[in-house]
């Protein structure tokens, strides 16, 4: 039997993923470094071609592609994760307190959860960034409130299982408190599959982020990619790569987060890799 | 099953549809007390246009000087009646504004739900037939993609591909207005302009659909049942498609129940690249001129609609599935 590490990190796909994965986060801290400035400031004439003075050349008003590139990694980035640590943080906390409750309690939960995951979850988002006014915050508002439900589900079901085994039912023997019990005993035997489920969520975090920021509903003050695709569409004809280079970036971070996330699931459950 | 049985079923449906009907209406409430200003101001459309004698007609019905429990019920009483209220930048009221954009996204939806089931089942089934051969793997590896772009990309990169570059098709609209076709010329109009928007929001489904689909067939490949009908001398391809196939189709309607929501979120996106005339367009618009009203009629319309497609997907389970006891 390998070790985790050598499960997951000998997974060729899981090490690519990685790889890009921590050039994006490289660039987006250095982002300052690598583009000085505003990603807003006008450099030079617009729809410079790529691989000319600009590598992915300017826009339609003379913004360096490349600088809003990295500076949009750092945006798309810092939202995605940001949003998943509250939607895993809230979900968490609904599932664990139905799963440890259970009857009467567990059943509202659920019906919220439920209702949560039948609603249009993008148009939902819509409507609170409308409402919220168009702001980072606001964009991480959002994406938590619509990405919760799945860590629900999957916490609760880790909690009843757990709940089953003895060392817990020992710790309430013992007369430890309920709260005790669950943040000391439960919650950290359910966290591999919180892991997994919660890096998935961070592509999907991504993937909304770039949409609403398409739909002009990104932070005004914020370069992002969703929002280089969305200034570049009306010049589809005539600029290609305003369109194109920006959504090869959402794609290879999106696929990289999410084939690293299946690669962490079969290095936790290496029984289950043959399935 | 009998006649009367599927009927309350379905009644039975309708009535635990309302719970969440009545969550929508409170949540659209919650979010107007969200809203800066009191809800007249928000609903007359933030930017001005409404007379300020409507304000204050909004302000008397909504009851704004009472608590907000009565202001509450007020709400839901209006809504209830499917009085959504007055859209004053569209100068009509708005439940007309939105119907007369559902069957547009209707039609999207539909062809996109029949395309992405039938694509992924078909694509699922070849790869666990094919299993660890490198057509498998070309299958799964284009799913992954698939599964990993955002949708408004990929509609764009079709517009460049099959109508800038290849011509093929057109790059937006539901039909070419300026031709007045009618009869059969109008709905192979409307279906040229169908293939790119419908394509581009199936693709993520299509994907995750393959992947279950491959998944639940290799899964059935050790059950009891499929060694059975091996031992009774069925050739494989009999046992695939009479036995396995069917078996593993549940899993996948079930999953096509569950994203209906997604996929009416993903039309606003494909809407909106595409300008198809439907309700995501419409959202795309009432954002664009601040109509948070309208905008909160469009979430109402649209949860319904999710319900009720829910039931329908629901009725098509049970008619593939006997053995699932209607009680």
């Amino acid at each position: 039997m390998h070790s985790f590490s050598q499960r997951f990190f000998a997974n060729p796909r899981v090490a690519l993923s990685l790889l890009w994965l921590s050039f994006v986060v490289l660039l987006a801290i250095a982002a300052p470094i690598i583009a000085p400035g505003s990603p807003f400031a006008i450099v030079a004439k617009p729809f410079a071609p790529p691989l000319g003075d600009f590598l992915f050349g300017t826009d339609s008003l003379g913004r360096d592609l490349m600088a809003g590139l990295v500076h949009g990694a750092r945006t798309s980035l810092l939202i995605a994760i940001l949003a998943t640590l509250a939607a895993v943080a809230f979900g968490t906390l609904v599932g664990a307190i139905a799963g440890f409750y259970g009857g009467f309690v567990d059943d509202i939960l659920m019906r919220i959860t439920e209702f949560f995951q039948t609603i249009p979850a993008f148009i939902f988002a819509i409507v609170l960034v409308a409402i919220l006014a168009p702001s980072g915050t606001s964009l991480v508002i959002a994406i938590a409130t619509v990405s919760w439900p799945p860590i629900a589900r999957v916490v609760r079901g880790e909690v009843l299982t757990i709940k089953a085994r003895e060392f817990v039912q020992a710790a309430i023997v013992a007369g430890q408190r309920d709260m005790a019990i669950l943040f000391g005993q439960v919650l950290p035997n359910a966290l591999s599959p919180l892991i997994v489920t919660g890096s998935l969520l961070v592509a999907n975090a991504i993937l909304i982020e770039s949409a609403l920021s398409f739909l002009g509903l990104g932070a005004p003050n914020l370069m992002s990619w969703g929002f280089q695709i969305g200034a570049g569409r009306a010049f589809l004809r005539d600029a290609w790569w305003l369109v194109t280079v920006p959504g090869i970036a959402i794609l290879l971070t999106v696929l990289s987060i999410n084939l690293a996330g299946e690669g962490l699931n079969d290095a936790l459950n290496p029984r289950l890799r043959d399935l | 099953m009998g006649g009367g049985r599927l009927l309350r079923y379905v009644i039975r449906r309708l009535l635990q549809a309302i719970p969440v009907v009545l969550g929508v209406v409170v949540l659209n409430f919650l979010l107007l007390q969200l809203a800066p200003g009191d809800a007249a101001t928000v609903l007359a459309g933030e930017a001005g246009g409404a007379p300020l004698e409507y304000i204050q007609q909004l302000r008397q019905r909504f009851g704004l000087d009472q608590p907000v429990l009565v202001q509450l019920a007020l709400y839901i009483k209006n809504i209830l009646v499917l009085d959504l209220g007055y859209s004053f930048r569209n100068a009509s009221p708005v439940l007309p504004l939105i119907l007369a954009r559902l069957w547009p996204t209707l039609l999207l939806m539909g062809t996109t739900l029949l395309l992405s089931v039938a694509g992924g089942v078909l694509l699922g089934l070849l790869a666990a037939v094919w299993v660890r051969t490198w057509k498998d793997h070309v299958i799964s590896f284009a799913a992954i993609i698939a599964y990993a772009m955002p949708l408004f990309w990929i509609g764009l990169m079709l517009i460049l591909a099959f109508s800038i570059k290849l011509g093929w098709l057109p790059t937006s609209g539901m039909e070419d207005a300026a031709a007045f076709y009618e009869g059969w010329e109008r709905v192979v109009d409307i279906a040229k302009h169908l293939v790119l928007p419908s394509i581009t929001l199936a693709l993520f489904y299509m994907a995750l659909y393959a992947r279950l689909m491959r998944a639940t067939m290799l899964e059935q490949h050790g059950l009891d049942y499929v060694t059975t009908a091996r031992a009774k001398g069925l050739t494989e391809r009999q046992i695939t498609v009479r036995h396995m196939v069917r078996n593993a189709l549940l899993p996948v309607v079930t999953v096509a129940g569950v994203q209906i929501g997604g996929l009416l979120g993903g039309s606003v996106v494909v809407e909106s690249v595409f300008a198809w005339p439907g309700l995501g367009q419409l959202a795309f618009q009432a954002l664009f001129a601040r109509d948070l009203n309208l905008l909160l009629g469009i979430f109402f319309i649209s949860s319904c609609l999710v319900v009720a497609v829910n039931i329908v997907i629901d009725i098509v389970y049970l008619v593939l599935d006997p053995r699932i006891r209607v009680g």
